[in-house]
């Protein structure tokens, strides 16, 4: 299999490969695929009270091509809002990345994993809001809800 | 000495043509092109003593009676296709029962189930975490209305090296006959038909450092005499066995890589097993989780599949793109299945898909096995940081108590 000189690049050069916190209030973490299947990935995410990724790190049990769409899709996402964070499609990874139909899984987990982080995220904040919101004031959960 | 670039170290898949080979050919292109079967001329009569001289090289080594039992081929594909089908069609009438591997070669699986389509059925043997065949699971499989029993010499894989001596026993006593793909073991591994009671033999000059194209069954004349029905028709060549103008080049490439075992072999294979030996302890002195796929001992001398833990095996091939290794990972594949031989092993998946098969062979050197150990050490170093299953199996994580999200 030939690889696009995309692919190559963030398999030499993998963009943000690592490990945040997962107990941290403000990462949000996606594990998703399976050893079984020859593929997993782990993507997280940082995200700032304004909902914005401030970073994002990813580790990959997979081919070259897993490996780098979840680079690729860290370098998207970082520096975005999460409900903007959310939309990315795995279309836009296998176009930018060149990827042969038999890749478009790889993708596919890529889009998942990121998915997966901001709904680990979002849920997050829903239970440390409903947390809060016991022994808070109105005007504290207001505020929040409206930066979020 | 410096390394040349990219290292050949696939030698199951195929072998670089031997000079001397080749040069025992070269003649056979030029100024010796006759056909063989032209028996009006000088041409035809010097390609045909090539021929024969060259069956009978091939029945010496493999212990055949004569060079009559010999029929070329384009390869083993065609000669198994040829045994399975072949008996099949002629013992059809007596019974339409067929035993064979797991671990088999396409060639061997796919012509049993074609066969199964016609109405035979057939046993397929499972193999234990070492990759064999038990002989006694032979025994047990064969029923009355058996007619062949096909298990290869060594596999392709993994390397195992099949009792064929102890299976040959059984088929004997029972009146079944049975074939081998003897293509990966030949040279490398004690083979003889007599000794093993092997009825019919496939094998290929490629992966012996002989030319692409050229193969042979062997079929038993004498005690039994095998019978089987041509899968390709015409002219009626090689006893109406197998039509098609011979391969005069190639049979005499397919001889002399063959004598160059009889000379050399027993060395080589001494030395390659010491380049084995080199790497495995290369990579596992300075790795973990390296596991060994099948059984150390009953293995071909440049076998070595191992299971990097945590790390891919496409991904691992990327990383190492200036050495020809292989792997049975699923994404290497189109249908995105792991090998079918290491899940038949019983190998857990995910170590299927972080399997590399190494295959030193006569061309390789030390340098290269050093090189080749150094540069796969520190990429599964750099792909494992990049993994998360070895951050976790770090943390004391038990990967199988994980709800994987299945897709
Ligand atoms: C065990 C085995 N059988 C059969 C074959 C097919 O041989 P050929 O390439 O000569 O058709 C191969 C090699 O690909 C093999 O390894
Ligand atoms: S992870 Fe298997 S094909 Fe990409």
């Amino acid at each position: 299999m030939a690889y696009s000189d995309k692919v190559i690049d963030h398999y030499e050069n993998p963009r943000n490969v690592g490990t945040l916190d997962k107990a941290d209030e403000a990462v949000g973490t996606g594990l998703v695929g399976a050893p079984a299947c020859g593929d997993v990935m782990r993507l997280q995410i940082r995200v700032n009270d304004d909902g914005i990724i401030e970073d994002a790190r990813f580790k990959t049990f997979g081919c070259g091509s897993a490996i780098a769409s979840s680079s690729l899709a860290t370098e998207w996402i970082k520096g975005r809002h999460i409900d903007e964070a959310a939309t990315l499609k795995n279309s836009q990874i296998a176009e930018e990345l060149n990827l042969p139909p038999v890749k478009i899984h790889c993708s596919v987990l890529a889009e998942d994993a990121v998915k997966s982080a901001i709904e680990d995220y979002r849920k997050k904040q829903a239970v440390r809001r409903a947390l809060a919101g016991e022994g808070a004031s109105r005007a504290d959960l207001a505020g929040e809800e409206a930066s979020v | 000495m410096a390394v040349q670039l990219p290292i050949f170290m696939d030698n199951h898949s195929t072998t670089r043509v031997d000079p001397r080979v080749l040069e025992a050919m070269l003649p056979y292109f030029t100024d010796d092109f006759g056909n063989a079967a032209s028996r009006t001329h000088a041409f035809g009569w010097k390609a045909e003593a090539a021929i024969e001289a060259s069956r009978e090289t091939i029945a010496r080594f493999i212990g055949a009676e004569s060079g009559r039992e010999i029929v070329f081929t384009s390869g083993a594909t065609e000669a198994d296709n040829l045994a399975i089908k072949g008996i099949a069609e002629y013992y059809g009438a007596k019974g339409k029962h067929l035993v064979t591997s797991a671990i088999e070669h396409k060639a061997v699986l796919d012509s049993c189930k074609r066969l199964e389509k016609d109405g035979f059925s057939v046993t397929y043997l499972p193999v234990g975490k070492d990759g064999l065949v038990e002989p006694a699971a032979v025994e047990q499989a064969i029923r009355r209305d058996t007619i062949l029993v096909s298990v290869m010499l060594a596999n392709n894989e993994v390397g195992t090296v099949q009792s064929l001596e102890e299976i040959g026993k059984i088929t004997r006593a029972k009146g079944v006959l049975f074939h081998t793909d003897a293509v990966q073991g030949i040279g490398k591994t004690p083979f003889d038909v007599r000794k093993m009671n092997v009825d019919l033999a496939s094998l290929t000059a490629h992966k012996i450092y002989g030319p692409k194209g050229i193969g042979a069954l062997y079929v038993r004349r004498s005690r039994p005499r095998v019978r089987l029905v041509a899968q390709m028709d015409g002219g009626g060549h090689e006893r109406g066995n197998r039509s098609g103008t011979l391969n005069v080049p190639g049979a005499v490439g397919f001889a002399k890589a063959l004598e160059l075992y009889e000379r050399e072999g027993a060395a080589e294979n001494e030395r390659i097993l010491g380049l084995r030996q080199r790497l495995y302890d290369k990579l596992t002195g300075r790795l973990e989780k390296v596991e060994l796929n099948g059984d150390w001992e009953r293995r071909l001398p440049g076998n070595l599949n191992v299971s990097f833990s945590f790390v891919e095996g496409e991904a691992m091939m990327m990383a190492i793109k200036d050495v020809a290794v292989s792997s049975g990972s699923a994404c290497t594949s189109a249908s995105l299945e792991p090998s079918y031989v290491l899940r038949a092993m019983g190998l857990d998946e995910d170590l299927a898909h972080s399997s590399i098969r190494f295959g030193i062979g006569r061309f390789n050197t030390e340098e290269e096995v050093d090189y080749v150990a150094e540069l796969v050490a520190a990429e599964v170093e750099r792909l494992r940081a990049m993994s998360p299953l070895y951050e976790m199996y770090q943390e004391g994580i038990d990967l199988k108590s994980i709800q994987w999200s299945a897709h």
